[in-house]
């Protein structure tokens, strides 16, 4: 149990102590029971939000610890996406390999992002061009499935149907006792909430590792991370496959929730969303993200009943606070003063002996 | 005994000028080498393709009798040469024992490596300020702290561009007796320096760059007296009337 700790802990995340961990226990175990005391919509809806949280936590990795600011992360999305649904139609349905194509769907994403990023990266593309490559490449992507609603747009029995979208994608089954068990409601809801609490810790090893250290090296001077003999490409591109591969697990579990996949996703307001979830909780920690995420999306979904307009107009706002006030995100600014705090008081407890400062080297 | 670094008619040009022109010089394992000349005398230059930021227009660098001469940066640190820029250059917003702990991870282990920053925290006098952001530090201390980065990767060979720019005198001072103890653990030292009390502190030997080109060499008390020397460096010819 120490050593688990001792490796999901580090410079990198804010919340080592015993109350973080016994709070995210609690809250893992309300999450687990919630379906209880809730209507399958609400369940489904929440479960609808936590999709999303995969690809905001791979935009942490890649921008908030990473600094490269990827504007792509729909483009991984829509690649895996449809990915899923080829192959869900194809072939999942009758052998019951829902799941073997929803790994496939994540293997296609990671190759996309494996191609652009090496040339990218190795290319020594950096700073805002990162964002134009990305930026053009999910908007090419996006741009070439919009006009693909010709019936000669056809992979197999999946047809790709242009800006209308696909439809009738097999959900995610698994073989069963009666026959099949299908991954939605609740199902779907343990199930994506399994994938978050393994995607968070992984994710927590991954950034506190000696990996980590050399990613936030490079993001904070990558001249001096290299003379200390790393070569900074290979960090820079796993992190990028990485974090879009993950922004492809949401992509594939959106894609099998809804049994749809449209290329407005992949679009110019699809491709902002993430940037502004991470954005506004605080990109240089992954817990941040992750509730920030949740926040924002429940934020924005209540408003958008009232009024679409207005509930973009509202979270375009709430960037620009957020950029103005708490650059670094507003949870990871409460988290810094929160710190801040407890060591003051924490200094404040220890008595001083005799009232006057300790003289170095007194202490043997 | 071959040098622990040879560069044999190093050459660069950018465009019309050539800023290193056809340099040999050669540093010998266990020493602690100082690089002299006026502004503009290719020394930055020289020291950024030793290290392989910039590809020679011609020539060669061989390192422990091996030919570096196409290896990337970070392939010739592994190999064992480590760097102090000129610009301090530390990971400003992570706290000092991070960013010592980064240079050392990939040479220390377990238990070790907290003692080794430890002990590189005591050496360059920062074991109070180790959990202050490193952009947070004085000047100094941050060309300090990437001083003991430089050193934490273990190298044979330390290349340290001006490392004392911007110090007050105390500051420098202290900075010679580092790198003097550092010398007498064993650790080559090549240092591009400008100030010539400093030079006179800690240097065995004194190369004098001019144009590109290697001007003088000898220990320091030859180099100071020789008149070139005075003439181009110090500027003398041009105060004399």
């Amino acid at each position: 149990m120490k050593n688990l700790l001792s490796l999901v802990n580090g410079p990198q995340t804010f919340g080592q102590g015993r109350t973080f961990w016994s709070a995210a226990l609690l809250l893992l175990v309300a999450a687990l029971f919630f379906p209880l005391f809730v209507s399958n919509y609400t369940v489904g809806n929440v479960a609808f939000f936590a999709v999303w949280v995969f690809m905001a936590l791979g935009l942490s990795l890649i921008w908030g610890y990473g600094g490269m600011l990827s504007f792509g992360q729909t483009a991984f999305f829509g690649m895996a996406g449809y990915s899923y649904g080829v192959i869900a139609i194809n072939f999942g349905q009758q052998s019951n390999l829902t799941f073997l194509s929803l790994i496939l769907a994540l293997v296609m994403a990671g190759l996309l992002a494996l191609l652009i990023g090496y040339f990218m990266i190795y290319g020594r593309i950096t700073g805002v061009f990162v964002g134009i490559v990305t930026l053009s490449l999910t908007l090419t992507l996006a741009t070439f499935v919009n006009q693909t609603a010709g019936p000669e747009w056809r992979i197999g029995r999946a047809r790709l149907n242009g800006y209308n979208g696909m439809t009738r994608i097999p959900p995610l089954s698994i073989p069963w006792v009666d026959g099949k068990l299908y991954f939605e409601g609740t199902a779907f809801y343990f199930l994506v909430l399994a994938l978050l609490v393994v995607t968070y810790l992984g994710l927590r090893i991954l950034v506190n590792s000696r990996f980590g250290n050399v990613l936030v090296a490079i993001r904070e001077n990558p001249d001096r991370a290299e003379l200390l003999g790393y070569d900074i490409r290979r960090y820079q591109l796993a992190a990028f496959v990485i974090g879009s591969t993950l922004a492809g697990l949401s992509g594939a579990l959106y894609t099998a929730w809804g049994q749809f996949i449209a290329p407005a996703s992949m679009a110019l307001p699809a491709a902002a969303m993430p940037i502004i979830w991470v954005a506004v909780g605080g990109r240089k920690d992954l817990t941040a993200t992750m509730v920030g995420t949740l926040l924002v999306l429940w934020l924005f979904q209540s408003l958008i009943v009232i009024s679409q307009q207005y509930a973009l107009i509202f979270i375009g706002a709430l960037l620009l606070v957020t950029i103005l006030f708490t650059p670094g995100g507003y949870l990871v600014w409460l988290m810094e003063h929160w710190q801040a705090y407890t060591e003051r008081r924490r200094e404040r407890a220890v008595p001083l002996p005799s009232g006057r400062p300790v003289a170095e080297g007194a202490a043997e | 005994m071959t040098a622990l670094l040879q560069a044999n008619g190093l050459e660069k040009r950018f465009g019309g000028l050539k800023a290193v022109d056809g340099l040999s010089l050669a540093v010998e394992e266990g020493e602690l080498h100082c690089l002299i000349g006026p502004n503009g005398a290719g020394k930055s230059t020289f020291f950024k393709l030793i290290l392989g930021r910039y590809p020679p227009t011609a020539g060669t660098v061989h390192f422990k009798g091996e030919d570096i001469t196409k290896l990337v940066a970070a392939a010739r640190v592994r190999k064992g040469m480590s760097v102090k820029m000129q610009v301090p250059g530390v990971f400003p917003q992570l706290p000092v024992v991070q960013n010592l702990t980064i240079a050392l991870q990939s040479h220390f282990g377990g238990s070790d490596l907290p003692r080794e920053v430890e002990r590189l925290l005591a050496f360059v006098d920062l074991t109070r300020d180790a959990r202050k952001l490193a952009g947070n530090l004085s000047h100094g201390q941050k060309q300090w702290l990437e001083i003991a980065m430089a050193v934490g990767v273990t190298p044979t060979l330390l290349l340290l561009d001006e490392p004392t720019a911007g110090m007050s005198p105390e500051e420098t001072w202290k900075t010679g007796e580092m790198i003097l103890s550092l010398n007498k653990g064993g650790m080559t030292v090549l240092v591009v320096e400008h100030d010539m009390a400093f030079v006179r502190q800690i240097a065995k030997r004194v190369s004098v760059l001019h144009f590109g080109k290697l001007f003088a060499q000898g220990d320091i008390d030859t180099i100071t007296n020789d008149e070139a020397v005075q003439e181009i460096y110090l500027g003398k010819g041009h105060h004399a009337h």
